[in-house]
């Protein structure tokens, strides 16, 4: 039953015990490595609070099965972006338009809009919106994470 | 015995987030000392509110929390302003039943309006004992002193805030009724500036701790298995069904309660998900196709008359009257938080703790000391923060849960709802039904205004919203009815010679009732501006000098608010609707102003919409906001919160709608509970009105009550259609297109 599965997270070679194999990787992520960052939001990849970066793409880690990811594979989460003391651009452009309400939502609009600012640098602000469009926000702040993520970009 | 898990004691270990228990400096020196040996709550001591320790370190403690507001922010910028402490030395305590002092619950635009005068008011006075101690400690006279970052000084003697109380308590009364003389807002340094949020660099980088975060030492995790019809009886369970899934501690059944507690989360879930249970066949819901009939058909519990000026009846009925009349309808709605509600809760020597983002820990705990039977005194409730909640969503159902399962293992027990739970389960925003009638004489002024408001009981005795876990294992409950104070705004701003506003209050609803942003001022307001727009284009007024006619020539700042939003949306003066547009695209424009409670915040709106004929789809391009809420604590806050009322009212205006079947909610996730995406947000524009020299009011929901209106004026200024009926859909809006032509 119990196994251990290698993983690559943040930089770090890493293992976890886990039951299941199809586990998905949020839960190896928060329950097995204490990671704060990605979050549990709908389980069914529809609003992306979990959203983290597997190899540089924006990957919704809430319907990873474990057993879909090779030990080579990067994981990158919020922590492994940047830190409080070392910021990534896209968390300092949040901080700097002041661009959260609760911020539950936040994990998922930074590191999708990091993967896409990584692929398309001088974004216009129609196409950060369509960007997004799958990122849901409840508190309403979508008019400061736009203007954030155009920072980023202009920064 | 008060113990206090703040953040430095989160420690790693065992690569899990483990939270040791200590005293936290300040309380734990103030209890070593002596100074008290419980922690004082009561809203009449300034110790209950504030405590400084010998490094000059103010400890805040309040009963209002932060919802993701950024109330934790503004409410330092107060406390450090008054007493003259930079900003950093603050450390804030919210919502912990053996800390903090019930302040009431976290709602109604009450935060700041009621919570922070109150530690105004406890700053203030520690600050004058503060000086007049320094004033015999350094020899000086108080007119000579300064208080600058935690040291008073006069000439070149000093000492610090630390030195003069170090632990100690204060031992000092308030009367809030009669606040201490504060600060003159002339010498502000931190009131009234765009203060940067104290949480943002830690929830941007991952390093807050959510409630969903939180987890304790030999914690096991729990998810419920709810019942697939509302009223459904459990009638037996196959555990031999989850026998393959590792890790399960424990199926725990109680009447019909039905929960599993495992090892891990995901042994968890895995095992609410196949766990096989049988359920009796339960019908309570109406067809939602007859939704109106019902609750125009519930039976009245009382008649709630808020407002009776004249005799409206007879104005209206008078020969020669012309007379206009509308029925309103607002839509179901549930909270949507993005984060599904969750708590931890640990029973321990025949005492309850819980961890829950409950926006009431005082309200909740004696809740939870009903359901278990416990005294009060035995159960702790401590805030932490959750996702937006926005009124009363599942935090407490959640918190019950845990109770439940953790008294049922003997461990602590941390629940996460599903997505599922939290669409399907959380209380919801009632329907409303509001019928209008109007009666004008031959020159067109309005003679009478009578409406009727179709909402759901609140119960006399309180707002305990029952506990799901409670009801359904038949534990004991002293439960209200509870959708908030919904009545409010049913009054008018407006002066007509003959009014009458009345609300009918029903004995039941379909769904359990709870608050959600603006109840029912939301979508009173949106009734009355609809339909004094409809009054202004029956007599081919412009809206706005319509309203500006019939507001009190006393309610400088409600003119004013107005005033301002016209010159900054450059509002047009013409009737509505506009002539003159051909194509499929029509733009349109709507005004509408509500006073908040008619005692508060003042709000006037302009949104500026586009109608495609084709399709009936509604695009919302533009909303300008004109908002007076007295002092404004912090600019850049309160931006935020505008745009969170603004973003998440159109969100339910255009778009939310919670569909059901005979048996349960079917709206169970993004899809079939739309809201608001990027691509489909307006543009905002505000206009701040700014008084320093009056108090602060809220600005957490007023901003939302003047939304749908100014949409739906909008709408008919681009198409010359009525919209009545929450969520303004592209079908409705092509039947009331059809049924106009």
């Amino acid at each position: 039953m119990a196994q251990r599965k290698s993983l690559n997270v943040n930089g770090k070679a890493v293992t976890v015990d886990i039951d299941d194999p199809d586990m998905p990787l949020l839960y190896a992520l928060r329950d097995n490595l204490a990671l704060h960052g990605p979050r549990f939001g709908c389980g069914l990849a529809q609003c992306g609070a979990c959203t983290v970066h597997i190899d540089g793409k924006a990957v919704r880690s809430c319907v990873t099965p474990l057993s879909s990811l090779a030990a080579r594979q990067k994981v990158v989460t919020l922590e492994g972006l940047g830190s409080p003391q070392k910021l990534h651009p896209v968390q300092k452009a949040f901080i700097e338009e002041q661009a959260a309400q609760c911020g539950y939502c936040i994990n998922g609009m930074i590191m999708e809009s990091a993967a896409f600012l990584a692929r398309n640098k001088k974004p216009t602000e129609a196409q950060v919106k369509e960007a997004l469009a799958k990122n849901l926000c409840r508190c309403g702040t979508h008019a400061r994470i736009v203007k954030a993520v155009l920072r980023a970009a202009n920064a | 015995m008060n113990i206090h898990a703040s953040r430095r004691d989160v420690l790693k270990g065992g690569g899990a987030l483990i939270v040791a228990f200590s005293f936290a400096d300040a309380i734990g020196e103030a209890l070593a000392q002596g100074a008290a040996t419980i922690k004082p709550l009561a809203l009449t001591e300034v110790d209950s509110f504030l405590a400084i320790d010998r490094n000059g370190t103010v400890t805040v403690y309040s009963g209002k929390v932060d919802l993701g507001t950024g109330v934790a922010t503004a409410l330092r910028q107060i406390v450090a302003e008054e007493l003259d402490v930079p900003l950093r030395s603050i450390n804030l305590v919210q919502g912990d039943t053996a800390l903090t002092p019930e302040q009431g619950t976290t709602w109604g635009s009450l935060s700041i309006q009621i919570g922070g005068m109150q530690l105004r008011n406890a700053a203030a006075t520690a600050k004058a004992a503060l000086l007049e101690e320094a004033s015999k400690r350094l020899a000086a006279k108080k007119e000579d002193l300064k208080a600058v970052d935690g040291v008073i000084s006069a000439g070149n003697k000093r000492i610090s805030y630390g030195e003069l109380i170090g632990s100690k308590s204060f031992a000092l009364k308030l009367d809030h009724a009669k606040p201490a003389a504060g600060k003159d807002p002339k010498d502000y340094k931190l009131v009234g500036k765009p203060v940067p949020r104290v949480d943002l660099p830690d929830k941007v980088t991952g390093h807050f701790t959510y409630v969903q975060d939180f987890r304790l030492p030999g914690m096991l995790h729990g998810r419920v298995v709810r019942p697939p019809a509302f009223g459904a009886k459990l009638e037996s369970v196959d555990e031999s069904s989850i026998k393959d899934v590792a890790g399960v501690v424990k199926v725990v059944r109680q009447g019909n309660f039905l929960g599993v507690v495992a090892q891990s989360e995901w042994g968890a879930i895995k095992a609410a998900q196949e766990l096989k249970a049988s359920w009796s066949k339960s019908e309570t819901l109406p067809d939602p196709a007859k939704l109106w009939d019902v609750v125009r058909a519930t039976k009245v519990v009382k008649e709630e008359v808020t407002s009776n000026v004249g005799n409206s009846a007879e104005a209206i009925g008078k020969e020669g009257a012309k007379t206009l009349k509308a029925t309103y309808d607002f839509a179901i709605h549930t909270h949507g938080s993005i984060g599904p509600s969750c708590a931890v809760a640990e029973f321990k020597d025949g005492k309850l703790t819980s961890w829950s983002a409950s926006q009431a820990t005082h309200n909740l705990r004696k809740q939870l000391a009903t359901m278990f039977g416990m005294p009060a005194e035995n159960v702790r409730c401590i805030y932490l923060e959750g996702s937006g909640c926005y009124g009363r969503n599942g935090h407490e159902d959640a918190a019950a849960d845990a109770a439940l399962l953790a008294k049922a293992v003997g461990r602590p027990v941390r629940v996460q709802w599903s997505r599922a739970d939290e669409h399907g389960w959380d209380p919801k925003g009632p329907p409303t039904m509001i019928d209008i009638r109007a009666a004008m004489d031959s020159a067109g002024t309005i003679t009478a205004w009578e409406s009727e408001f179709f909402i759901p009981q609140q119960t006399a005795n309180g707002f305990h919203v029952p506990l799901v876990a409670a009801t359904l294992a038949g534990m004991p409950a002293d439960d209200h009815t509870a959708p908030g104070n919904i009545f409010q705004n049913s009054a008018i701003p407006y002066k007509f010679a003959n009014v009458k506003t009345t609300c009918h209050r029903l004995e039941t609803t379909p769904f359990r009732p709870s608050w959600i942003r603006t109840p029912g001022r939301l979508q009173n307001t949106y009734a009355n501006e609809c339909f004094i727009d409809e009054l202004a284009a029956a007599v081919h007024a412009d809206p706005l000098e319509f309203r500006l006619k019939y507001l009190d020539p006393n309610d400088k700042r409600g003119i004013e608010a107005l005033n301002r939003v016209a010159a900054l949306a450059k509002w047009d003066k013409r009737p509505s609707p506009k002539r003159d547009q051909s194509g499929d695209v029509l733009a349109g424009r709507g005004i509408t102003y509500c006073k908040y409670e008619l005692a508060r915040t003042y709000i006037a709106a302009v949104a500026e919409v586009e109608v495609k004929r084709s399709t009936g789809e509604i695009r919302v391009a533009k909303v300008y906001l004109a908002h007076d809420c007295g002092q404004i604590i912090n600019p850049d806050g309160l931006k935020n919160q505008l745009d969170g009322n603004v973003i998440q009212t159109v969100s339910r205006t255009l778009l939310e709608e919670l569909k059901y079947d005979r048996f349960a909610v079917t709206s169970l996730d993004w899809d079939s509970y739309p809201i608001l995406r990027f691509p489909q947000i307006p543009e905002l524009v505000y206009d701040l009105i700014d008084r320093p020299n009056e108090r602060p009011w809220g600005a957490g929901e007023p901003a939302a009550a003047v939304v749908p209106s100014a949409i739906s004026n909008a709408v008919f200024d681009a198409i010359g259609v009525r919209l009545r009926s929450v969520p303004f859909t592209p079908d409705k809006v092509k039947a009331a297109m059809k049924g106009a032509a």
